[in-house]
């Protein structure tokens, strides 16, 4: 171990509950790789394709459609941030796979400006992950990936989509922008997969 | 493999590696870049970061990211740090840390927001405040490779006196002929500048960046609200989205 002599830390207390290199913060910082897309809901749709290419289709009202859920989560960053207790409203992933027929065990996750991100089917589905479009009660905004992002937050942030468009469903795993280019391919924080080879 | 600047794409684990502070430079007040010796660095690209970690006494550790301000060099790693005057990592790595101590860092990280001196495309640098820090490594990988690859910089600071790398980016080295820089003041303008204080407009971007059909690469860094609004200016001047690669760099959490 390599100490760093005089250093004492002071959020002790709250690095407690936390992953393991996380700090709080009460801030939402915004990181994203380009511009931020501008996408109206008139524009906005939202589709899976399966791995026999059929596709599955939902313009912003037909989301509406669908039962809405208010999950309140933990979010971690791979930059270190925490944010503790973030609520949300949103759709299920389990409701927009319900009429899905598919055995493929891989999904990658696309955007509106070409970002992509790539986990396992199952951590989709089983109340593990939502569509979302409303963040403490206001429409999510474009910088943090309104009209509608993914929210899968037993990862690492990145994984939950902003500015989502659809899913793509593999059969053979390939990864995402970030993954691509050093990061987890599955990035979980609680075992501190921010790192290829992690 | 000393100095050699890797693809970009990370292979293998990154290990966390003991860092001993080599030199000090005092940027500003409340900045310095600090160059670490960290042997066996597998070298950087400009523009990449590294995980920084620190441990007490009684083991505690914090993590934080920084961006490196100078590309590869043999065994140097070199980062610039503001302090962040209620943040737990920054102000002892600005006021405490003493050369001959040691962190750890592991990296390099990032692969997206990188200048690869093979790139031909003329660059547009915009940054705000402290998100300087990784333009200034892409000039300085720039005068490394010997590279004529024009090189524009946009860097908007509140103050004259909160300029990094002041002395090197008003008085560049003959090595840095095809570098262009042009400053917005956001509070207090130096005697004599033209014009007054302002925030970035898209006429700054059009009067100091590249016209779009040129097909720069343009990097933008700095706080949230600083991105949104250059990148977005980028976008309206016809810069295709993919063209304009972008990262918050701010004082938030540090």
């Amino acid at each position: 171990m390599t100490l760093s002599p005089g250093f004492r830390g002071r959020h002790r207390s709250q690095a407690a509950g936390l992953p393991p290199g996380q700090y709080l913060t009460t801030d939402f910082p915004v990181l994203s790789a380009g511009p931020t897309p501008r996408i109206s809901r008139e524009r906005w749709e939202f589709t899976i394709r399966t791995e026999h290419q059929v596709e599955h289709r939902w313009s912003w009202s037909q989301l509406q459609q669908l039962p809405v859920q208010t999950p309140t989560v933990d979010l971690h960053c791979v930059t270190k941030w925490s944010k503790l207790a973030t609520s949300w409203r949103g759709v299920s992933l389990d409701d927009l796979f319900a009429g899905v027929d598919t055995a493929a065990e891989f999904a990658m996750v696309h955007s509106f400006g070409g970002y992509t991100t790539n986990l396992p089917v199952a951590d989709l589905l089983d109340g593990k992950a939502w569509i979302v479009h409303t963040y403490e009660g206001a429409d999510l905004h474009p910088e943090h990936g309104g009209p509608a992002r993914l929210l899968v937050p037993h990862l690492y942030l990145w994984k939950s989509a902003k500015w989502v468009r659809g899913i793509e469903l593999m059969v053979q795993n390939r990864p995402g922008f970030w993954e691509g280019v050093g990061y987890h391919d599955y990035g979980d924080p609680w075992r501190e997969q921010r790192y290829q080879g992690d | 493999m000393a100095g050699t600047a890797i693809s970009g794409r990370l292979t293998g684990r990154l290990v966390w590696q003991r860092a001993t502070l080599l030199a000090v430079t005092e940027e500003t007040a409340g900045a310095r870049s600090l160059a670490f010796e960290v042997p066996g660095w597998p070298g950087h690209l400009g523009g990449q970061h590294v995980d920084l970690r620190l441990t007490a006494d009684d083991g505690y550790t914090a993590q934080r990211s920084y961006s490196m301000s100078a590309p590869a060099g043999g065994d140097l790693v070199t980062i610039t740090v503001q302090r962040v005057d209620d943040g737990e990592v920054s102000p002892y790595l600005v006021d405490q840390l003493r050369i001959g101590d040691a962190v750890e860092l592991r990296g390099p990280v990032g692969g997206w927001f990188v200048w690869r001196p093979t790139d031909p495309a003329p660059v547009l640098l915009v940054g705000g405040g402290s998100g300087v820090v990784p333009l200034m490594a892409m000039i300085r990988a720039r005068r490394a490779a010997g590279s004529r690859v024009p090189f524009r910089l946009i860097y908007s600071v509140r103050t004259p006196a909160d300029v990094l790398f002041a002395r090197e980016l008003r008085q560049p080295p003959i090595a840095d002929g095809g570098l262009d820089t042009a400053w917005v003041y956001t509070r207090e303008a130096p005697a004599g500048a033209a014009g007054l204080p302002h925030r970035i407009t898209l006429s700054d971007l059009t009067a100091h960046g590249w016209p779009a059909d040129l097909e720069p690469m343009c990097f933008v860094c700095g706080p949230t609200g600083f991105v949104e609004a250059v990148a977005t200016a980028l976008v309206d001047l016809g810069h295709p989205a993919d063209r304009v690669k972008t990262e918050r760099f701010g004082p938030s959490g540090s």
